[in-house]
């Protein structure tokens, strides 16, 4: 697949002079934007906190995770705000009731698709999907759990790959192929039972691709990607690089 | 003025979200005016009583046994209270569930035993295909996770609980924790 064919570019237009301005509400607060912007980055941009999980600053956006969703008040429809872009005079309310409770459920679901203990996990205490459910005030899941039987592929002689911890954010699978260039991950299966391999769903240590270069480890936001020899709690992710390799590449530094 | 009747078990746990109830140090002082532990690991009734104001449980269900403690105990009890990540979401009890029963007995009894290999079929109770949490079996009224929960909202749930109100454990504990 091709995470990046057909969606908005990977950075909003704001340097473009020619693009339109338009004006719009989040929140009852009047708001401006450059056209092709996503409603993501505008209600970053004026200090408004809308939650994400598959989304990264420096990767493509993909609309995975649908934890973004904010409701366009007009229409009363629930868009993910990571890969839509305003309309005119749109009303967008990023906290209604129906938003977030919206968001509490696809929350839960990812939970209950998974075998996600964080009590033994490497990234308890660093994990993003503990913290949405922390700041989104998760204290159970309603649905039942499924348990799927997954095995742990520990052939990469530094890396982990656990996909009980896995949310399938693609995170992994862009950043390998979009600012690594080798694209060793991919996924396979269609919905629930999907699953994310490396190239032709082989052990990872046996992947001819990959560089070990260890980027998706940083940016997968439990521990599905993980460092050996981490234990509990230990696994913190270093996101930083990212940033600075996307405007070292767009400034043609190198 | 009458005590309030506690009650308090544990499934399929580790006893950790007692000692983090323990933890409560000093302050167990002063909740002994108030409170009566009227059935608990930490007590020797042997037998579930009528008339339980609040009953907090620990671990996941994950046997037959289980299934009739917890289910006997909220029809006696006003009030039921998940206490720690097992309770709540099955936690680290409920990683068997992905393999079936029959394959994690033969892995503890048969394939990890040095000694005689046998396998308890009598005076213990029927694992459940799989070890699932409290409210996946009866209504629950209160969800403390952590693993364990700290006892510092362990004891502001206690507290809160006696002054009459169900309160909102949000930001006061948390998965894992």
């Amino acid at each position: 697949m091709n995470p990046s064919a057909n969606l908005p570019p990977r950075q909003a237009t704001v340097n473009d002079a020619l693009s339109r301005i338009l004006t719009f509400k989040i929140n009852d607060r009047d708001v401006s934007a450059r056209d092709g912007e996503t409603i993501l980055s505008v209600a970053s941009r004026y200090n408004i906190k809308i939650p994400t999980l598959c989304h990264l600053d420096g990767l493509s956006p993909y609309g995975g995770c649908r934890i973004c969703v904010v409701e366009l008040k007009q229409s009363g429809k629930l868009v993910p705000a990571c890969i839509t872009c305003p309309q005119e005079g749109a009303e967008i309310l990023t906290h209604s009731q129906r938003v977030v409770e919206s968001r509490k459920k696809i929350l839960e679901l990812i939970f209950s698709e998974r075998n996600h203990v964080c009590a033994v996990c490497v990234s308890n205490g660093h994990c993003e999907l503990q913290q949405l459910a922390t700041d989104l005030g998760l204290t159970h899941i309603h649905y039942a759990y499924r348990y799927p039987h997954l095995a742990v592929d520990a052939s990469h002689h530094r890396f982990v790959l656990d996909p009980n911890r896995c949310v399938l954010c693609l995170r992994c699978v862009r950043v390998c192929a979009e600012i690594e260039g080798a694209h060793t991950w991919d996924v396979m299966g269609r919905g629930i039972s999907s699953q994310i391999i490396a190239d032709l769903n082989q052990p990872w240590g046996s992947s001819p691709t990959c560089t070990s270069c260890g980027k998706c480890v940083q940016v997968c936001p439990t521990g599905a990607l993980s460092e050996k020899g981490k234990s509990v709690a230990e696994m913190v992710k270093n996101q930083e690089f990212l940033p600075y390799l996307q405007e070292m590449r767009d400034k043609k530094h190198y | 003025m009458n005590k309030v009747r506690i009650a308090t078990t544990w499934l399929d746990g580790c006893s950790g979200c007692h000692m983090s109830f323990l933890d409560i140090d000093q302050r167990l002082a002063d909740l002994a005016d108030k409170i009566e532990i009227v059935y608990s690991p930490l007590v020797d009734a042997l037998k579930i009583p009528d008339g339980i104001d609040v009953t907090f449980v620990e671990g996941a269900v994950s046997s037959e046994d289980d299934v009739r403690k917890v289910r006997l105990l909220r029809e006696r009890s006003k009030l039921l209270i998940a206490l720690g990540d097992c309770a709540v979401t099955g936690n680290v009890s409920a990683m068997r569930n992905s393999f079936g029963v029959q394959e994690v007995l033969d892995r503890v009894y048969n394939e990890e035993t040095a000694g005689e290999k046998v396998m308890p079929t009598v005076g213990v109770p029927r694992l459940k295909t799989h070890a699932c949490p409290v409210h996946s079996y009866v209504n629950v009224d209160a969800f403390l996770p952590g693993c364990p929960p700290p006892s510092d909202a362990i004891y502001y749930l206690i507290s809160e609980l006696l002054e009459g109100r169900i309160p909102d454990m949000v930001g006061k504990s948390r998965f894992g924790a």
